[in-house]
């Protein structure tokens, strides 16, 4: 593959499927399903189907009141930031079966999809809010205990299938080391996309709107956006694991939303019926119990190759 | 563009001295029996979120700072909504020296929902007048429109979110 159809092949990716063009109503569809779970999980009808859509709109369309002693470059490329690195991991996303992707692919979308998050700590204390920088403490706390495990649980799917390229990854038969790796990565989404019970750094009405607290219009608008495109990279991840190889590639971009659709769904029926833990709950949870998944899935990717080069 | 505003209208709730009845009713209104997010509502911790004001207690001495300040974070274009005979009118603390009310001697009042409290269908019915209101508003520029009066005393009748939705 020469440089020319590389880089047409990397942007088309990026731009169209997965990425932008894909991604953008994707991402206010999964917000949509997420608002809609919890609102039948109540009782209620819940919001219309365009209801993300429509909040999008009036936010780009609002004007900001002047905010005193507050930077306003800073604030206004926090959330830029984020919205663009989510939007580039869900373009490095091996949807599609022959979709390109490189060696080590998968460091750069764990980067890309850690961005986010990077953003959001500085978002809270460049806005000088007192609750502002309590929620980015706590997003800052939250990221150290999950990312462990999240990481942990990458890195040995990864090891023990001898490579870091996402494609080869996903066409690689399922070992049983994957699915504990898959289960570890599952129970780090909550706390990676604020869900219940791990909703700590934006806990609504607790500490107000946590490091969003004082964003306004256009920029809250990138946020809630780079919120659904979150949403989409890292279900992606766990979809393009699941995943096993097909060979027509409609049917296997059909099969990818559909398990994206089904995770998301899960994660707002497990929000909606849970409440919110204290923060060193949580980070005991991470550490002490979901631990044991991510280093049980290491301790196997490790030992096996020894224990084969032992056996010959 | 207008039409996104009026589907989304964003709620912040401010107690400027209230009981705590028209509270209770706006958090009812807000509750599973009459599901006020068909209508895109949504209840915003930081004023900085918000559309519309919902402003409840007759206003304190001591709120009015906290009423001008909260108004002023408040991206435009913006409504406010008086919800109670409290803000409308001070109620029964008429001439009381601890307060500095009406709320509209303060800032510019768009829908009111008399009661004391008003039912949550009637809050609801004010959020939806106050949403179709701020559609038509520019940013920044508030035309001065007589404020809307909601409730059963003016005849109208009772309101259901799923009619608004048409």
């Amino acid at each position: 593959m020469n440089v020319d159809s590389t880089l047409i092949t990397a942007l088309a990716r990026l731009l169209i499927f997965p990425g932008l063009l894909f991604a953008v109503p994707a991402a206010w569809f999964f917000l949509w399903v997420e608002r809609k779970a919890v609102a039948l999980m109540q009782g209620r009808i819940g919001p219309p189907f365009m209801q993300p859509f429509y909040d999008f709109v009036k936010l780009i369309g609002k004007t900001a009141p002047d905010r005193p002693g507050v930077g306003g470059m800073l604030m206004r490329i926090w959330p830029l930031l984020a919205m663009a690195s989510a939007a580039g991991a869900v373009g490095l996303l091996p949807v599609l079966p022959t979709s390109g992707g490189f060696e080590g692919d998968l460091i750069l979308l764990l980067a890309l999809l850690e961005v986010p998050s990077m953003c959001i700590i500085a978002a809270g204390f460049s806005s000088r809010s007192i609750f502002a920088e309590i929620g980015s403490a706590r997003e800052a706390i939250l990221s150290v205990s999950y990312n462990v495990v999240f990481l942990l649980a990458i890195v040995s799917i990864a090891a023990s299938q001898h490579t870091f390229r996402l494609e080869t990854l996903a066409t690689l038969p399922h070992t049983p080391l994957r699915w504990i790796g898959i289960v570890a990565l599952l129970i780090c989404l909550p706390a990676k996309l604020h869900l219940n019970p791990f909703s700590l750094p934006n806990a609504e009405q607790e500490i107000y709107s946590g490091p969003m607290t004082e964003y306004v219009g256009p920029e809250l608008a990138m946020w809630e956006l780079s919120h659904g495109l979150e949403w989409i990279a890292s279900t992606g991840l766990i979809a393009a694991l699941i995943i096993p190889h097909m060979a027509i590639w409609w049917l296997a971009a059909l099969t990818f939303v559909a398990i994206c659709f089904g995770i998301v769904l899960l994660l707002s029926v497990v929000a909606s019926a849970t409440a919110r833990m204290a923060i060193d709950s949580s980070v005991r949870f991470y550490w002490q119990c979901t631990l044991i998944f991510a280093g049980l899935a290491a301790v196997i990717a490790v030992a096996t190759p020894i224990l084969v080069r032992l056996k010959q | 563009m207008c039409y996104c505003r009026r589907r989304s209208p964003w709620l912040f709730h401010m107690n400027s001295g209230s009981c705590n009845g028209c509270d209770i009713e706006l958090i009812a209104a807000l509750s599973p029996r009459y599901d006020a997010e068909q209508l895109g509502v949504r209840l915003e911790a930081s004023p900085r979120h918000a559309d519309i004001l919902c402003v409840t207690g007759p206003v304190t001495a001591k709120a009015v700072g906290a009423v001008n300040t909260v108004y002023g974070q408040i991206p435009g274009p913006k409504a406010v909504i008086a919800i109670g005979s409290c803000p409308a009118t001070t109620n029964v603390f008429i001439d009381s020296r601890t307060l500095d009310g009406p709320l509209a001697k303060h800032i510019p009042v768009d829908v009111f929902v008399p009661g004391c409290p008003p039912r949550p269908d009637a809050i609801l019915q004010g959020v939806v007048k106050a949403a179709s209101i701020l559609a038509e508003r520019n940013n920044g520029s508030q035309p001065a429109a007589l404020p809307v009066v909601i409730g059963e005393a003016c005849g109208e009748p009772c309101f259901r979110a799923s009619e608004a939705q048409k």
